[in-house]
């Protein structure tokens, strides 16, 4: 009332002034680029691919499928997808982007791509000194600069990577048994096939002449069918419609040339 | 003890530096050329101290709220000024294209030539005043108010109605805070019996029992003081009184139209009206260049007198840090319902002072009347008060 409360702030900040000469603990300022503290690991900057083993574009898990490119809210995710495939790290058959572009001066880092992810291919980055001279070129990434080895995601984020990697090992140990079993199973439907075009033949034979055409018909269809299931067991390959797949992820490479993708870059 | 012609000669030092500079021109042309000396030596050393005082300041404020400040220019970043007056001359000089051109420019170079105008009177040491006018307090407040007007001028001429407002509100504040920074000097003038701040300073510069006679240490001297020092902060737009240039409600005031080398001026300006109104408080209610002890009058004058004014600088500083903004309406109640009274009441007991004569009455008279006056007021300010939630009388 009688200004008693000025008085006691002066004290305050007066107390605040000389304390800050005496005692450290009051600066809490980190002085940036000679102090720097260890980043946390929940920190979220900008995405990136992880790819595994040494060679990028051979163990990158992204397949191109073009989630994340669809979700990203501010829209600054661009893929192209590869028309021919490789084998991803269960050794089935996948595309891959052959031009995978984020645009950080659009990124908003929501972390929303890495959500959507089912392949645990795009994490978030803890690298923010991106300045660059180029405000064009220089904030657009591309694939080369995208890619980050696991051992790089493993040292930025030890948990999640490797709750991914285990994930990841599940998923491949699984692949592996069902493809073996799918082997399996075609080689038993390849002999019953047979068994029944001999079974058929012997029939053909009592009918006549006009049956010999059939029965080479019904052999060769066995025949067929047995290779494709040894085939299929030597590569390891997954379930039997992955040929089926194949067929409709060739459809999509065909169609999937939008046109206001290429209108927005 | 130290001789005594050492002394004298470190006291006058610049006097004689003047003196034997001067000495080379023939005898006619020595006045004039002491004037252009002493102006070269008031306009070169106080923008130095201006560019000092802004490194200190943004030191001093972040030690307050507990940061480093600046430290990357230069050892400790006391190299600071000099990046901001080259950024400040290399930045384009933008005129709005409704602007009155002529008076856009002239603002800030009236503002900087009314404030040196005012170091013209005040003495800054022992024989070191460049004009010893007889009624020095009166220019310097004529001087003082002119400011005023460059900082209208340059709301006006911007067409902007945020430089428009903050120069409103700059001259109904300054205006209402020049009234009570006058009457709390008159106290001063009335005392020493003159206008002249030389004579002030004079009057001040004895000693009892080793203690000075400065006016501060009176009851008047000191409420005349503390009234002077608020109406200082307004008048200078420092905090808690910025209100005109209230970044938040109107981007930079008077001079949000201003950029480059002439917003540096108007930067300049303010704080030269600080400086020069400091060595104004100090000159008339702390003794001016005397020593504070009679033991240490061996001290060269100027540097009493300019240790005075860093002091006072610091104080404005240690204010900005701690103080909030005030309200338009609370600035102008404070004006006028309580400093104004309590300068008027402070006239009536220096007066009282005066009167009673030598003798402890007069202590305790002086000092009862003023505390009771503050109290009352004090008081009935609060009761005014209705703090609590807000109640809307037409809107519900």
């Amino acid at each position: 009332m009688f200004g008693e409360g000025i008085l006691k702030g002066l004290a305050e900040t007066a107390r605040n002034f000389f304390g800050s000469f005496v005692s450290a603990e009051r600066l809490t300022t980190v002085e940036y680029p000679e102090q720097r503290i260890a980043p946390f690991e929940a920190a979220r900057v900008f995405p990136f691919l992880v790819y595994d083993g040494e060679d990028p574009l051979a163990g990158l898990r992204c397949v191109a499928c073009q989630i994340c490119e669809k979700e990203c809210p501010p829209q600054c995710i661009f893929i192209v997808k590869s028309s021919d495939k490789k084998p991803d790290f269960v050794g089935k058959p996948q595309n891959y982007p052959v031009r995978f572009e984020i645009d950080i001066s659009v990124c908003m880092s929501c972390q929303i791509c890495v959500e959507v992810c089912p392949f645990d291919a795009i994490k978030m980055n803890t690298e923010f000194e991106l300045s660059t001279g180029d405000r064009f070129g220089g904030l657009l990434l591309n694939l080369d600069q995208l890619v980050k080895p696991n051992e790089y995601y493993h040292r930025i984020h030890p948990a999640g990577a490797a709750e991914v990697d285990a994930r990841l090992a599940g998923e491949k140990a699984k692949a592996e048994e069902k493809a073996k079993a799918a082997a399996e199973a075609a080689r038993a439907a390849a002999e019953a096939a047979q068994a029944k075009a001999a079974s058929e033949a012997a029939a053909a034979n009592t009918t006549g002449e006009a049956g010999a055409a059939k029965t080479t018909e019904g052999v060769g269809a066995a025949k067929a069918a047995e290779e494709t299931g040894v085939a299929k067991a030597a590569t390891g390959e997954a379930e039997a419609k992955a040929a089926s797949d194949a067929a409709k992820a060739a459809a999509e490479v065909a169609s999937q040339k939008q046109p206001d993708q290429e209108g927005r870059r | 003890m130290i001789a005594r012609p050492l002394i004298e000669t470190s006291d006058q030092v610049f006097v004689l530096l003047k003196e034997w500079l001067v000495g080379f021109l023939p005898a006619s042309w020595q006045p004039a050329a002491g004037v252009v000396l002493c102006v070269a030596a008031i306009v070169g050393l106080f923008p130095v101290l201006f560019a000092l005082t802004t490194v200190l300041e943004r030191k001093g404020l972040g030690r307050i709220q507990n940061r480093i400040g600046p430290n990357r220019v230069g050892p400790l970043g006391l190299l600071q000024p000099l990046a901001d007056g080259i950024k400040s001359l290399t930045k384009e000089d933008i005129v709005p294209a409704s602007a009155d051109r002529v008076v856009h420019f002239l603002a800030p170079l009236v503002l900087v030539v009314t404030v040196f105008m005012g170091f013209a009177v005040e003495p800054m040491g022992r024989n070191m005043v460049l004009v010893d006018v007889d009624a020095g307090l009166l220019f310097y407040f004529a001087m003082g108010t002119s400011t005023e007007l460059a900082i209208f001028m340059a709301g006006w001429s911007s067409r902007n109605k945020y430089s428009l407002l903050g120069a409103m509100r700059a001259v109904a504040q300054m205006i209402s805070y020049e009234v009570a920074l006058l009457l709390s000097s008159v106290v001063v003038v009335m005392m020493a019996g003159s206008l002249s701040l030389t004579k002030i300073v004079a009057a001040q510069n004895q000693y009892t029992w080793g203690l000075p006679h400065w006016y501060i240490f009176t009851p008047w001297g000191l409420a005349g003081f503390l009234m002077y020092a608020i109406a200082t902060t307004a008048e200078t737009n420092r905090s808690p009184f910025d209100l005109p240039e209230g970044e938040s409600e109107l981007v930079a005031g008077y001079h949000t139209e201003y950029s480059g080398f002439k917003f540096a001026l108007f930067f300049l300006g303010e704080y030269l009206a600080m400086f020069s109104i400091s060595g104004l408080g100090a000159t008339l209610f702390l003794g001016g260049w005397s020593a504070p002890f009679s033991f240490l009058t061996w001290v060269p004058s100027w540097i009493w007198f300019f240790s005075k004014l860093m002091l006072s600088i610091f104080v404005f500083i240690w204010l900005r840090g701690t103080l909030p903004r005030l309200r338009q309406d609370q600035l102008m109640n404070f004006a006028w319902k309580f400093v104004l009274p309590m300068t008027l009441l402070n006239l009536l007991v220096a007066a009282l002072w005066r009167f009673l004569g030598e003798g402890w009455e007069r202590w305790v008279f002086c000092t009862a009347i003023l505390v009771v006056a503050y109290v009352v007021m004090a008081r009935m300010e609060m009761r005014r008060e209705h703090f609590g939630p807000r109640s809307y009388r037409y809107a519900e």
